[in-house]
């Protein structure tokens, strides 16, 4: 059976060699994929605010819908402070979304289903929460876990696990979102794969297939929201500490 | 017992874990629909699928052992 390997759609490939010293340092289409994300993004900003007019047009009616979309979950969920923090959150936002997107037009390459790249930026956000909580609070920040009006005897069992919860963070908000990529594209070829070789009853794993396309999207759109409300909850925990 | 098909049952029992996964996102949804049911005004659909996201992450979480059984090991 000539089904494709459904992994080789992950595979990185070099587009461009670039040697310096011993570092690969190669374009490769996951460098592509990052640049035409960070390009699009820019460029329809940029457009969108050239001719910034009271009653907006559709682009940057659009745009403006976006932004108002995470300014209201950061000023909703980490308060007045965090409006310091909302042109990363955006940027992060963003990102992602079109990382996601990107990878739903057939024959390119998603970025976000690397391990590597979603554990980049889910360590930065870890790494920037717990530097803004130690600046912001100093030795204090350590009360984030020692729940209040817990008995001692139960803060022996209970510190350990919140804990052990707290540096897991990074983990499950960069596999959170690999894994859902991953996981989905795999599948998308998987199906692909049984049109080809169920003959005469070709319509029904297109039909699947179609309704897996929809689910796609609507989970590349959920998952960028869910990391960013989730960088906006852990960076409301480590500024307001309960 | 061959590597190859030790890999292919640990990857199998690995997926059982899906099954918490499918309970927790009825779960989810089942409140949703509740509460929607009883209060139509009510602004729960955002936490809603905040809350499917989550459920649906510890599933997967079963789901990245199953491959890291089948492809990394």
């Amino acid at each position: 059976m000539a089904t494709e390997n459904p992994l080789h759609q992950f595979a990185i490939e070099r587009l461009a060699e670039i040697h310096v010293g011993r570092f690969d340092l190669s374009f490769t289409n996951s460098a592509l994929a990052m640049t035409a994300a960070a390009v699009i993004i820019t460029g329809v900003m940029v457009v969108a605010g050239r001719q910034a007019s009271m009653v907006p047009g559709r682009l940057q009616s659009a745009v403006e819908m976006a932004y108002e979309f995470i300014a209201n979950m950061v000023e909703e969920n980490v308060g007045q402070e965090g409006r310091q923090y909302f042109p990363f959150l955006f940027t992060l936002f963003m990102f992602i979304l079109l990382g996601n997107l990107l990878g739903m037009i057939p024959y390119s390459f998603t970025f976000t289903s690397h391990i590597v790249v979603t554990f980049a930026m889910a360590a930065t956000v870890f790494l920037g929460v717990t530097l803004i909580g130690i600046v912001r609070h100093g030795f204090h920040f350590l009360s984030l876990f020692v729940p209040q009006g817990v008995p001692k005897l139960l803060l022996l069992l209970l510190v350990p696990i919140e804990l052990l919860s707290y540096c897991i963070r990074p983990f499950t908000l960069s596999i959170r979102l690999f894994a859902n990529m991953m996981a989905g594209h795999t599948m998308l070829v998987i199906f692909a794969g049984f049109t080809a070789s169920l003959g005469i009853f070709f319509f029904a794993p297109i039909v699947m297939d179609a309704a897996i396309v929809l689910l796609e999207f609507l989970v590349a759109v959920l998952q960028a929201y869910v990391f960013t409300i989730l960088s906006c909850l852990y960076l409301k925990d480590a500024i307001h500490l309960h | 017992m061959d590597l190859a098909a030790a890999k292919m049952i640990g990857a199998g029992l690995a997926c059982i874990a899906l099954v918490g996964a499918g309970v927790g996102i009825g779960n989810v949804f089942s409140a949703l629909i509740n509460s929607l049911a009883r209060n139509p005004a009510a602004q729960v659909t955002t936490w809603a699928f905040l809350g499917f996201a989550l459920a649906e992450a510890t599933g997967l979480f079963g789901l990245l052992i199953a491959f890291m059984i089948l492809f990394a090991f």
